[in-house]
């Protein structure tokens, strides 16, 4: 791929919290990880998926004054963030993996339309829908 | 008052766990343990940082479930009243009508007769969207309703 999305971020609360989270439990790996004063460039990335990263990015100056950045952290933690999907092989055999690491889960497995469908959440608040994939029933 | 990030992530914990498990009861000291907040300031806080009190929430979370598996399953309404929550069918009815504005049956047939919704967005998605926009407290939608009928007051439909 040379055209597309190439980062697309979510908002953290803390950088090193997000950091052990999404590497540390969901196995994401860091793209970069630049300073520049206080303002922290932090990328991640799926394992499987080298052509997008993920950003992890703290509200705050020099981007955001210091009034924005409280309201930004109030949406992120009331969890009114936009809906972010994970897709996975196997939802239950992940469920459980992460579960046991710690991750806070919203909603456990489900069967629906033919997939499966689990619900988590960062520790910051935003909400990931874990849908597995169906490839495996022949649709491609 | 503003709410610190901290206690609003706590906040959102007692609301997914609402979420994950409406058919369930949820008194406010069961929440307030969730939020790790006294049970005194629970509801007070609750209501502050999502825009209604969590019995209220818990209700518009129940309806919407009913409502889902009258569109998407054949079960009778009294086992989707029970599932969902309910101890009685003649409260479910009511609370479903005063929410929706028709009667469970009515919904179901209606559902029935119009196209299923897409299956490319994800499920909880489609139910955020198909939620029902409980605004007023049902005891209120109820007397408005009554008022409205009366011709003495004309309000556009909330």
């Amino acid at each position: 791929m040379t055209q597309g999305i190439d980062v697309a971020g979510v908002y953290v609360r803390d950088q090193d919290e997000a950091l052990a989270f999404y590497v540390g439990k969901l196995g994401f790996r860091v793209h970069t990880d630049v300073r520049n004063g206080d303002y922290r460039w932090l990328t991640v990335q799926h394992p499987d998926q080298p052509a997008f990263q993920l950003g992890l990015f703290k509200p705050g100056p020099p981007v955001h004054d210091a009034a924005t950045a409280r309201t930004l952290f109030e949406v992120l933690a009331k969890g009114a963030m936009p809906p972010l999907v994970l897709v996975v092989d196997d939802c239950r055999a992940t469920f459980e993996r992460l579960r046991a690491s710690g991750v806070e889960f919203t909603q456990e497995p489900v069967d629906r339309y033919g997939s499966v469908d689990a619900g988590f959440r960062d520790p910051s608040g935003n909400g990931w829908k874990m849908i597995q994939a169906r490839t495996q029933r022949g649709a491609q | 008052m503003t709410q610190s990030p901290e206690l609003l992530r706590r906040l959102l914990r007692a609301k997914d766990r609402m979420d994950g498990a409406s058919h369930e009861e949820w008194p406010v000291d069961r929440l307030a343990e969730v939020s790790a907040v006294s049970a005194a300031h629970f509801a007070r806080s609750f209501k502050q940082a999502f825009g209604m009190p969590p019995h209220r929430y818990l209700l518009t979370r129940r309806i919407e479930r009913a409502v889902a598996m009258l569109r998407e399953t054949d079960l009778p309404i009294t086992d989707i009243a029970f599932s969902t929550g309910w101890k009685s069918l003649g409260t479910f009815g009511r609370i479903f009508r005063d929410i929706t504005g028709e009667s469970p049956g009515n919904l179901r047939a209606r559902a029935r007769s119009s196209a299923p919704a897409g299956q490319l967005v994800p499920e909880c998605i489609v139910r955020a969207v198909q939620r029902p926009d409980l605004k007023a407290s049902v005891s209120e939608k109820r007397r408005e309703q009554a008022v409205e009928t009366m011709g003495l007051q004309s309000t556009e439909d909330s």
